[in-house]
């Protein structure tokens, strides 16, 4: 089966596709009517989702230093935990990233966005017996907003300024307008707790789809079905076991000799090493995680456009993506929005490697001798590599570009957002809004390419409150377009999520929304012997 | 007698005559509570001189000024070091490491349940490695230089040479992935049956016997090499006793000075030196858990493991030193 062909079928198991669109589409790749036929029945059957069994998860990213305290997830494991015991009021769409309802209904926002009306589900029971009301969802906004609160969300709910139940309705009175409310309310951290998770933040009572049986830090977590779970097409095995396995051989031993059904964090190279086994499908999901190379606007001799603009085209982004992530990602076009993002601004003109371009602007910017670039293998998987490729690339260019690699301990703090040169790592954000107001806008704790630009300030406020989704779209693309041409940020790629799957199992998602299928992999896995 | 301290001297004197072993036994222990002070001093320095804070660490991509200030002020990270070291040194005297700052859990109750692991598979290692390279040093001296000499040699080199994460490897690719016999991960968790965490560690013990083997057993070759080329051993042959006898009744005892060393040398090893293979074979023990603590700055983690490390080794020399003092008395009464 080729790649195209693959990835429908994927969507046709998801229910994203039709018959008709399947077919066709299997057509244009290549297929004859006879074979698309076959494989779209083959496809649909997988629809059918096999009930019971005990599915083993094989995870990087888990430590001692974990708990369940959802306000405190902070690791790849706790974020696939929570999901497996926890909902949140919102879910976001596998495939557009829109909000979907969850534990909460339906949503209605005033005319200027500031004041959002959610209605909550009935009849939900938590884990413990007891039915969700809407006292518990306010207080577990109480308890993630509060200005004490350790919470990782509190960030993202900052302009959250009042929280009411209004007649059975919880209503959320914001600081300022944001069109976006609904799906900042699907952060992992915001699982709806009984009395808000106040008393006993750490039992793990939620209304999701598994109960947690034992959980070791940093060790493994088992979970048991939620026979009394109100939604049916989700947790069809009868029990999970989530193993942290932080080195990258081991998941791949323990995949291959069938231990577990589920791996992430597949090494790019060694994906075709994996590939090999018989037994072993991978599972890419476009991310939208991006690796970056931050150049600072106010520090010199980043601070001249020229000079920024130079370095831009003396970025080869097709050899980064096929030598630094082994293929497994998209190509970058220098601000850090992708089409997995809703309202994705099109038509934008993508930059790609142009050493006459690249000289003529070096020149131009009048700075002369090499320019200093940090970098630590701990800014992203390759980064050094990557930083003495693209030395390469900017040689041809006749910029000179000298490379200090920095210890990685230390380098968060030390180097990333405080050197004007360095390489980086971005997870993406639901929205594009939360991305660009977390590096871009002048105020942003996270502006780490010194980004001042009242304009664009100016716009990404208004484009926050704008209900309107067109108008909201063309301001994103005046936004994409300043941050590109004048910003100080170099995007080569968005890194794919690359996991890998037994071929017993059926079910996994490409859920553009985060790794191991946004989290949800326990709840969307079946076994099918 | 004007100075008292003369007096003491006398009966500390008088004592070592009467007691030799009891003394210096004593004075070891005293020595040992000393440095493993010491050792805390420099612990709790080292790990406030890394870059990076709890904190920041902590909270990750999803820290906020606001987070990061609560989290400082929840923990005391604002007070003076000094004040924060004597706090917790006097918690440690009573055996309290205090709350892991992470997860807030009680440090001692997950240390318990981590060294238990370590000591759990350090001990079959040990029983399994320690009679094997003691018995084919004796092996190999006995066939010096002839054909199961090189081959034991030439083996256990190769073994020591190759990384353990790599030996790990190949036990791995060859029992659970191709034949499919061993339990991979070797993950052990609570009330996990016998039989099922012995099948567990089948794989890690390998691998660690066949890292510690080569130097315990070429410690014992060339130790009772050295002991053979005495006149007594000599005298032995020459009264007509076996080569094999003579080796186990007259050379063994010593030549154990130097073979404890190296067994205890080892044994700590087992103990604190095996974090790449529980990475390897995903077994949560010590090494882990210290490593988990010092990527997050979790410091009342990082002491408590640095302290219990240390505490193991000096240990381990100390009953080296102690068992090297019982098997040769000239040792008790140093020139």
């Amino acid at each position: 089966m080729t790649d195209p062909i693959k990835y429908f079928a994927s969507r046709v198991t998801a229910s994203e596709m039709n018959r008709r669109e399947f077919i066709g589409r299997s057509m244009a790749a290549g297929l004859t009517l006879a074979a698309a036929t076959s494989l779209y029945g083959k496809a649909a059957m997988a629809q059918e989702p096999k009930r019971g069994g005990h599915l083993k998860l094989g995870l990087q990213g888990g430590a001692s230093t974990d708990v369940i305290d959802p306000a405190k997830s902070s690791s790849q494991f706790t974020f696939a935990m929570n999901r497996n015991w926890g909902d949140t009021l919102v879910e976001s769409h596998p495939t557009s990233g829109l909000a979907v309802p969850s534990l909460a209904e339906s949503w209605e926002p005033n005319a200027d966005a500031s004041v959002w009306t959610f209605k909550i589900r009935k009849g939900v029971e938590f884990h413990d017996g007891s039915e969700l009301t809407i006292d518990d969802v306010v207080k577990t906004l109480n308890r993630h907003t509060d200005e004490k609160s350790e919470s990782g969300a509190l960030g993202v709910l900052g302009s959250i300024k009042g929280i009411e139940n209004k007649g059975g309705d919880l209503v959320l009175t914001l600081s300022e307008g944001n069109a976006d409310l609904p799906l900042l309310l699907s952060d992992y951290h915001l699982v709806i707790q009984p009395g808000g998770g106040y008393d006993n933040p750490s039992a793990g009572i939620g209304t999701g789809p598994f109960k947690i049986d034992n959980f070791e830090a940093g060790v493994r977590a088992t979970f048991v079905k939620n026979e009394n779970d109100w939604r049916t097409d989700r947790g069809f095995v009868d029990s999970v076991e989530m193993i942290v396995m932080n080195d990258a051989t081991a998941r791949m031993a323990a995949l291959s000799s069938g231990q577990v059904h589920f791996i992430n964090r597949v090494d790019p190279k060694t994906v075709g090493l994996l590939k090999r086994a018989p037994n072993v499908e991978i599972q890419t999901t476009s991310g939208r995680g991006h690796y970056v190379f931050i150049m600072h606007c106010n520090t010199a001799p980043f601070d001249n456009n020229d000079l920024r603009l130079a370095l831009k085209y003396a970025m080869d982004r097709e050899t980064m993506v096929e030598k630094i992530l082994g293929g497994y990602g998209k190509v970058g076009n220098d601000f850090p929005i992708n089409e997995t993002y809703a309202l994705f601004p099109e038509g934008i003109e993508q930059r790609s490697y142009d050493p006459d371009k690249a000289a003529f602007h070096f020149k131009k910017s009048g700075h002369d001798g090499s320019v200093l670039l940090r970098t630590s293998d701990v800014a992203f998987p390759g980064a050094v590599d990557a930083a003495v490729l693209y030395q390469e690339t900017a040689k041809k260019a006749g910029i000179d570009i000298e490379i200090k690699r920095e210890p990685g301990d230390g380098y968060w703090s030390n180097v990333w957002n405080v050197q004007p040169f360095s390489t980086s790592y971005w997870g993406g954000r639901p929205t594009q809004d939360q991305m660009y107001s977390t590096a871009y806008l002048s105020s942003a704790d996270w502006n780490d390419t010194r980004f001042f630009n009242t304009n664009f300030d100016k716009i990404l406020l208004e484009a926050r409150a704008e209900l309107d989704q067109a108008k909201r779209k063309e301001m994103y693309h005046d936004m994409a377009l300043m941050v590109r041409d004048t910003g100080g940020l170099i995007l080569p790629m968005f890194n794919d999520f690359v996991n890998a799957t037994t071929t017993n199992v059926s079910g996994f998602v490409d859920d553009i929304g985060n790794d191991m299928s946004n989290g949800y992999v326990a709840s969307r896995l079946w076994i099918n012997s | 007698m004007a100075n008292p301290l003369a007096g003491v001297r006398a009966a500390r004197h008088r004592l070592k005559e009467t007691h030799p072993l009891s003394v210096l036994i004593a004075e070891r222990l005293g020595l040992s509570v000393l440095l493993l002070w010491a050792v805390s001093v420099l612990i709790f320095a080292g790990v406030e001189a890394l870059p990076g804070d709890f904190a920041e660490t902590y909270l990750g991509q999803s820290a906020t000024p606001q987070a990061i200030a609560n989290i400082r002020e929840d923990l005391g990270l604002d007070r003076p070091i000094t004040t924060r070291y004597f706090e917790w040194l006097g918690g440690v005297i009573q055996g309290d490491f205090g709350n892991s700052w992470a997860s807030g859990a009680p440090v001692t109750e997950q240390i318990t349940k981590r060294l238990g692991n370590s000591l759990f598979l350090a001990f079959f290692a040990a029983a399994i490695s320690v009679p094997l390279a003691v018995g084919l040093g004796m092996v190999a001296v006995h066939y010096r230089n002839r054909i199961p000499d090189r081959v034991i040699n030439v083996l256990s080199l190769a073994a020591i040479s190759l990384p353990e994460f790599f030996i790990g490897y190949i036990l791995i690719v060859f029992f659970a992935v191709q034949m499919g016999v061993a339990t991979f991960p070797s993950t052990v968790y609570d009330n996990m049956g016998w039989s099922e965490r012995l099948a567990a560690i089948a794989l890690p013990t390998a691998t660690l016997v066949m890292v510690v083997l080569a130097h315990m057993m070429r410690m014992t070759r060339a130790a009772i090499i050295s002991v053979m080329s005495s006149a007594y051993m000599e005298t032995a042959e020459l009264k007509g006793l076996g080569a094999f006898k003579a080796i186990v009744k007259h050379a063994a005892p010593n030549a154990i000075a130097p073979i404890v060393n190296v067994v205890a040398l080892n044994l700590a090893y087992l103990v604190v030196g095996v974090v790449v293979v529980e990475v390897v074979f995903v077994y949560p023990g010590m090494g882990q858990y210290m490593v988990d603590a010092v990527t997050v700055r979790d410091m009342p983690v990082v002491q408590a493991c640095g302290l219990i490390f240390a505490a193991v080794y000096i240990l381990l020399n100390m009953v080296a030193d102690i068992v090297a003092i019982v098997a040769n008395p000239r040792l008790r009464h140093p020139r």
